[in-house]
């Protein structure tokens, strides 16, 4: 079983984020970048599938050339070879372009699964999965809190509301993964000391033919404007004369939660 | 609702960073720093208190300690991790950042015990017991000190005597780290030919540890005192490398260099601490944060802070390029320790009533970075080795 996973660097989610008011996108400089915490799972995902049923994972990643340190990290987890697409042409591309970009990588190769976060923790998009899947005329598997992929069937439990449906897909197919559904390992020291050894692929828009169809000149999307979320409206307190439970319970009741 | 996605990890470390200290690291330290960092947050700080405070060090983690590789990290083959100086000491800052102990811990196995064995052991030695050290399935520990013999190890009291194909060894070792949890003692004693370490397995007649109890620092720390009552051991446990006090001084180097940093791990704890803390406590209608005695003390921690961070990182830069002499080694033991416990003091102050509380670090470090100004060379043992290298006279008798 072949897995590809894909994986994005963010600014640390634990850091205020700052928006650069020009480009309305998150500061990069000057912040720690990490490994997206939701593709740790999907990373994690995609080890324990071929622990069990062999094969590699490749880490794919798109991103400047710092995005090398999560490509890395990825492999200091497991991965066996990384893929780092990096191209100027890149800088602030949209969904789709970065879909393009993917399913360009996974088009050139025969991988069983392509496993991704549900969203990066920064841009929260969620598009780009659906999006691979889409262009590559594959199954998507989404918000996965438990996949198992046996022969030439992948199976997922999706997260709803209420609990999970069990959905099943034939494979290949491109799964997205919640944070529920494993617990991340720590990579190692060997494993970081044997990283440094793995292969990472560099590859440009041209060396995909990709020139003009992602990235600049190419773009479907625009922030148009950034606002701060509104401020969360003062709750109601409900002081206790006597009737306090039952005004909670009314209240409960009225938003449908009882 | 959905669940949340995904969970947030604590704020990472090295955070402490004044001078672009990062720049000077390439990825892979940086990598290892965060991952001994997070698994230090995780798993380690919410349950350092309880074992301080009930004087334990806590052995359920050992399998994951092993399985991260950070016993005998710098060593090369028998499973260890084969890290570069600067990786080991960027492992030691983050695991002292959570506890002096949990680095001496680290320590004792890797510097103390398995370096030894890899360096003086013999061929069979290394094979028996070095990659069940790695998985953390034998830990050990190091014995060369005793009741009267500390900064002098020279005079030391221990004797083995040859009987036929064995040795017999008699002696006491005290303020023994792990010596209670240990399988296997490194154990150093004089014979008619020098001092010479032996390999001493739990277990072996004659061979005791008692725990020492009532300590005031490195309380999640096990520290014993080994008993030695003609204890006969074969002449294949002896290490064949080792003559000398060269021998036990080789490892000590060892481990005062992961001292350097895993005293600078303890100040950032204390000084995050003494921030965060003076920032929110409000006394007289204002931060403390805004007075100036509390910034002279917040001041002078990261100025100390960064400067400690430039001598251990060039002083690993150094070790790297097997450069770093014994006499730079004390130096920077000497100066990060002393400077880190005066941080812990600091931070203590800064924080009030709360700052004697196990509630918060600052206390348990300032206590535990007491031992660490002692053991591997009290502070005035190694000012004078280096006032010996610079003036050329030698005043330690
Ligand atoms: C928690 C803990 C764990 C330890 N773990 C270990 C271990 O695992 N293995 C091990 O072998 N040892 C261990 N030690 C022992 C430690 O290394 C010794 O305590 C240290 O070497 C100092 O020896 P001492 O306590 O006998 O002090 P002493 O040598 O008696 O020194 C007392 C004071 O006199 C000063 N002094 C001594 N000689 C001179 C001189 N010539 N000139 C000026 N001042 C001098 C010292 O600097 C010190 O201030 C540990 C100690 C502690 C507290």
């Amino acid at each position: 079983m072949n897995v590809l996973v894909c994986v994005k660097q963010i600014p640390d989610p634990n850091a205020p984020g700052k928006i650069d008011p020009q480009s309305k996108r998150l500061v990069r400089e000057g912040v720690d970048l990490v490994l997206d915490p939701g593709d740790e799972h999907a990373v994690e995902a995609g080890l324990q599938i071929v622990e069990q049923a062999g094969g590699e994972v490749t880490v794919l990643s798109m991103g400047p050339p710092k995005a090398l340190d999560a490509i890395r990290k990825a492999l200091s987890m497991g991965g066996a070879r990384g893929i780092h697409v990096q191209d100027p042409g890149l800088e602030n591309s949209d969904a789709l372009s970065t879909a393009r970009v993917i399913g360009a990588v996974a088009a050139g190769a025969s991988y069983d699964l392509i496993i991704c976060g549900t969203e990066s923790t920064d841009g929260s998009t969620g598009a780009v999965p659906a999006m691979v899947a889409e262009l590559l005329g594959l199954p998507l598997l989404s918000f996965a809190r438990k996949l198992t992929a046996e022969g030439k069937t992948a199976q997922i439990h999706r997260q709803t509301d209420e609990g999970y449906d069990i959905v099943e897909a034939p494979l290949p197919a491109v799964v997205t993964v919640t944070g529920g559904i494993n617990e991340a390992r720590y990579p190692s020291l060997r494993g970081i000391m044997q990283s440094k050894n793995k292969e990472v692929k560099a590859l440009s828009l041209k060396d995909l033919g990709l020139e003009g169809k992602a990235g600049k000149g190419a773009l479907t999307q625009e922030v148009l404007t950034i606002a701060p979320a509104e401020a969360r409206k003062a709750g109601e307190v409900v002081e206790d004369k006597g009737d306090g439970a039952r005004r909670i319970a009314d209240f409960l009741a009225g938003a449908k939660v009882i | 609702m959905f669940p949340p996605l995904y969970r947030i990890e604590c704020a990472l470390p090295g955070s402490v960073d004044f001078y672009n200290t990062d720049e000077l690291l390439n990825d892979e330290e940086r990598l290892v720093r965060s991952t001994v960092g997070r698994f230090v947050d995780k798993r380690f700080i919410p349950i350092v208190a309880e074992h301080y405070e009930r004087g334990t060090f806590p052995m359920e983690i050992v399998p994951e300690l092993a399985s991260l590789g950070l016993f005998g990290m710098h060593l090369q083959g028998y499973g260890a991790a084969g890290m570069s100086n600067v990786m080991y000491g960027l492992a030691c800052q983050e695991l002292e950042r959570g506890d002096s102990g949990l680095r001496s811990f680290v320590s004792v196995q890797g510097s103390l015990c398995m370096f030894p064995i890899n360096h003086y052991g013999s061929q069979e030695q290394k094979e028996r017991w070095l990659p069940p050290m790695a998985r953390g399935e034998v830990i050990g520990c190091f014995g060369l000190t005793e009741p009267e013999f500390g900064s002098n190890p020279a005079g030391m009291a221990t004797r083995a005597r040859r009987d036929g194909n064995d040795w017999i060894l008699n002696g006491t070792k005290r303020w023994i780290t792990n010596g209670n949890l240990a399988h296997l003692a490194l154990v150093w004693a004089r014979t008619d030919d020098g001092i010479r370490g032996f390999l001493v397995e739990k277990g072996t007649k004659g061979f005791e540890a008692r725990e020492i109890h009532n300590k005031l620092s490195m309380r999640a720390s096990v520290t014993s005192e080994l008993i030695l009552d003609d204890c006969r051991v074969p002449a294949s446990s002896e290490l064949p490398g080792a003559r000398g006090l060269k021998g036990p001084l080789s490892c000590l180097n060892e481990a005062r260099f992961g001292i350097v940093w895993g005293s600078l791990g303890a100040a950032i704890a204390c000084y995050q601490s003494a921030l965060e803390y003076a920032r929110e406590r409000v006394q007289f209608d204002r931060p403390i944060a805004g007075y100036q005695l509390t910034q002279e003390k917040l001041v002078g921690m990261i100025t100390e802070i960064t400067k400690g961070q430039l001598l251990a990182l060039q002083l690993g830069r150094l070790k790297d390029r097997g450069k770093a002499s014994a006499t730079q080694i004390s130096m920077a033991k000497m100066n990060n320790a002393r400077q880190a416990l005066q941080i812990a003091r600091d931070a203590r102050s800064i924080l009030g009533a709360n700052g004697i509380s196990l509630e918060y670090p600052v206390m348990r470090h300032m206590a535990n970075l007491e031992t660490v100004l002692t053991y591997e060379g009290t502070n005035e043992v190694h000012m004078l080795a280096i006032g010996e290298e610079i003036t050329g006279l030698s005043a330690f008798k």
